[in-house]
């Protein structure tokens, strides 16, 4: 990206001077951008977030905001919010106090304290809890004024560490919908560190996975999802299907799919693809199931044996298996007919349905 | 044999049917007869003896309590009573505080060393670390030899002294006050002072606005415990100590072993016990007595 506000460099974190928790992280990060590190726990987006904030120093790398460089200040000199998943309130002071706690640090005027912190409750909407303690408020009540007193002293950052984890899930859709509104409204940078990607995926501009200290892919919510670059992305995001396949030298446009043969997939391949095995993903919902009618723009089908079915009422999920690979098809309600366990029904796909990722 | 029988069913209906006869009641109760017993033979009885010897040995009077206040040897070892368990408990409170921190904050051998430093000095026995005291302190021990061989003349008498008494009474009652203000800190989220730097907080800004008071209980607690000991503290003082700041219990000692006035010196374990249960009662009140314990 060319607009960079926080701008991460080779940034790599060793505990053990042997393994990287954190190994050569590069990320651009604009401003005003609501960015998600999302990966399984142990993957480094948490220590990459954690050396954002200042609590952690990065074993080598550089970290820069707004073309200054990070690395040197310490936590309490970068102006950067924190939201940390157990809330982590002052239990010793009502909300108003939480809430005024990083403008009395600053030395902010009296007068000024008391507009802001009415402003920034008026902003998560309890107002009329200026004087609870935190332990008299629900956990998304607690959540609320974290992210006040994170916002409050209008930070360059916002930094949030899987802040919705605690709460259920009607609280934390609520919760998802009421931070980007807030997002809007202040449009303040945000990182947001979560292992759930329905979060990543509904609240983000861009999402970064993470895998195991290295980042896979960073790109908005629907390109990871559609066109991942690794099979890691492909998996871990969304229902998916990975059959294994093969590009031959001179092909032109074909495609050799493990146990269903020769497949044309020209609008994946450009003309110059390169040789070599590739992976091969069609997302369940991708799959159609086709009747009795002829289907001209399908480039494969395939039988398949029904071995379970899990209904979501919106939709059906059909698990089963064609010869030796195991599918997973998702039906529309409406569609889904008299599929059942133990019949064979037939599905098919066009050459958009697939994307082809380099790798065996 | 018949209610048994006829009772089997009812129970076999469900989970909720819990037996909840009159018989069943008085179960829990049995239960505590055995402490109760114990309580009021070792405990209410012997006490319930000393006042009354107070108001009767030798004759019916208040003539002991009078005598109490109004003879100023006697106000004056009752003020030092006060004096030095205040003073134990500050010093204990200013030591104790900075090491219970290093250990509740710290997650690493050090802290864990320092653990076992303070529970091997809290599991041995105070008479045992009393008497170490003694050879320390004594003429012959190591502080004097020091004391002479750089030359600085005769020591100092440090036996015998209420500078004695005082250090010995705070090196023993020490690892109370650690585990009682440990107790609290490791309940301290860090999370909490990590977020007071995010907010801008500095290092010492952050532990005054926000370890401090959360600290406070740990404080508060092991000071009452600290205090209320000290108060009744008699073995260490006797040991150590000078019969010119006598502590309330040689008192007491003194009035039974050496002038056989059981009445005279129930009537000063009276005080001791109103004093200590006043120290309580306030401590109740704004904190509650089942929060000692942490």
């Amino acid at each position: 990206m060319s607009d960079s506000y926080l701008r991460l460099r080779n940034i790599v974190k060793s505990y053990d001077g042997i393994s990287n928790a954190v190994d050569d992280i590069n990320i651009d990060i604009a401003k005003g951008e609501f960015i998600t590190f999302l990966g399984p726990s142990g993957s480094g987006k948490t220590t990459t977030l954690m050396m954002i904030a200042g609590f952690e120093d990065p074993t080598r790398g550089t970290i820069d905001l707004d073309g200054k460089d990070l690395t040197v200040q310490k936590p309490y000199q970068r102006n950067i919010g924190m939201v940390f998943q157990n809330y982590a309130l002052f239990p010793h002071m009502t909300v108003a106090k939480n809430v005024a706690f990083p403008l009395r640090m600053r030395g902010a005027p009296r007068a000024d304290i008391g507009r802001r912190v009415a402003e920034a409750l008026e902003l998560v909407g309890l107002s009329r809890f200026s004087e609870r303690h935190p332990r008299e408020l629900s956990g998304g009540q607690q959540q609320r004024v974290a992210l006040a007193r994170g916002l409050v002293f209008r930070p360059d950052v916002l930094l949030l560490d899987e802040p919705l984890g605690a709460l259920d899930k009607n609280l934390r859709e609520q919760m998802q919908v009421e931070l980007k509104r807030i997002h809007r409204e202040v449009g303040i940078t945000m990182v947001y560190v979560t292992h759930d990607q329905t979060e990543a995926m509904t609240m983000s501009d861009r999402v970064a996975v993470f895998n195991q200290g290295r980042l896979e892919q960073v790109a908005p919510p629907l390109e990871v999802y559609g066109r991942p670059l690794t099979r890691f992305v492909g998996e871990f995001i969304g229902d998916s299907n990975f059959l294994q396949g093969r590009i031959e030298a001179g092909a032109n446009g074909k495609l050799a799919i493990d146990g269903i043969g020769p497949v044309c997939a020209a609008s994946e391949l450009g003309a110059g693809a390169p040789a070599g095995p590739v992976h091969v993903l069609i997302r369940p919902e991708r799959l159609r199931l086709i009747g009795k009618e002829p289907r001209p723009d399908l480039v494969a089908t395939v039988q398949m044996r029904v071995e379970g079915t899990v209904n979501y009422g919106d939709s059906l999920l059909v698990m089963g298996q064609s010869g030796q690979i195991p599918l997973r098809v998702r039906i529309a309600g409406m569609e889904s007919g008299d599929v059942r366990e133990g019949r064979t029904i037939s599905v098919g796909w066009c050459a958009d349905d697939m994307h082809l990722i380099p790798g065996s | 044999m018949a209610g048994v029988v006829t009772a089997a069913p009812a129970t076999a209906t469900g989970p909720a049917a819990i037996p909840q006869g009159p018989g069943a009641g008085s179960v829990p109760w049995l239960l505590l007869m055995p402490a109760t017993a114990a309580l009021v033979l070792l405990f209410v009885l012997p006490i319930g003896y000393v006042l009354l010897l107070s108001f009767t040995d030798p004759q019916v009077s208040l003539a002991h309590y009078q005598r109490i206040f109004a003879v100023p040897l006697y106000t004056r070892i009752l003020f030092n009573t006060f004096a030095t368990s205040l003073t134990v408990t500050v010093i204990c409170l200013l030591l104790a505080y900075p090491l219970a921190y290093v250990i509740s904050r710290r997650n690493d051998w050090i802290s864990l060393v320092l653990l076992i430093c303070v529970a091997v000095c809290f599991w041995t026995g105070f008479i045992v670390r009393t008497y170490a005291w003694l050879v320390i302190l004594g003429n012959k021990g190591p502080v004097a030899a020091v004391w002479q061989g750089l030359g600085l003349g005769a020591p100092p008498q440090l036996l015998f002294t209420s500078f004695a008494s005082t250090l010995g009474m705070t090196h023993i009652l020490l690892p109370y006050m650690v585990l009682a203000l440990y107790s609290v800190m490791k309940k301290i989220d860090p999370n909490l002072l990590r977020a007071a730097a995010s907010l801008g907080a500095r290092p010492n800004a952050a532990f005054r606005a926000v370890f401090l008071p959360l600290s406070l209980p740990g404080v508060v607690n092991g000071s009452i415990l600290v205090f209320t000991i000290c108060l009744g503290f008699f073995v260490t003082p006797i040991l150590l100590g000078t019969p010119k700041d006598m502590m309330i219990s040689q008192l007491v000692n003194q009035q039974i072993e050496e002038l056989l006035a059981w009445g005279f010196a129930s009537a000063i374990a009276v005080v001791l016990l109103i004093a200590t249960s006043i120290v309580l009662a306030i401590y109740n009140r704004f904190v509650g007595l089942d929060r000692l314990w942490g």
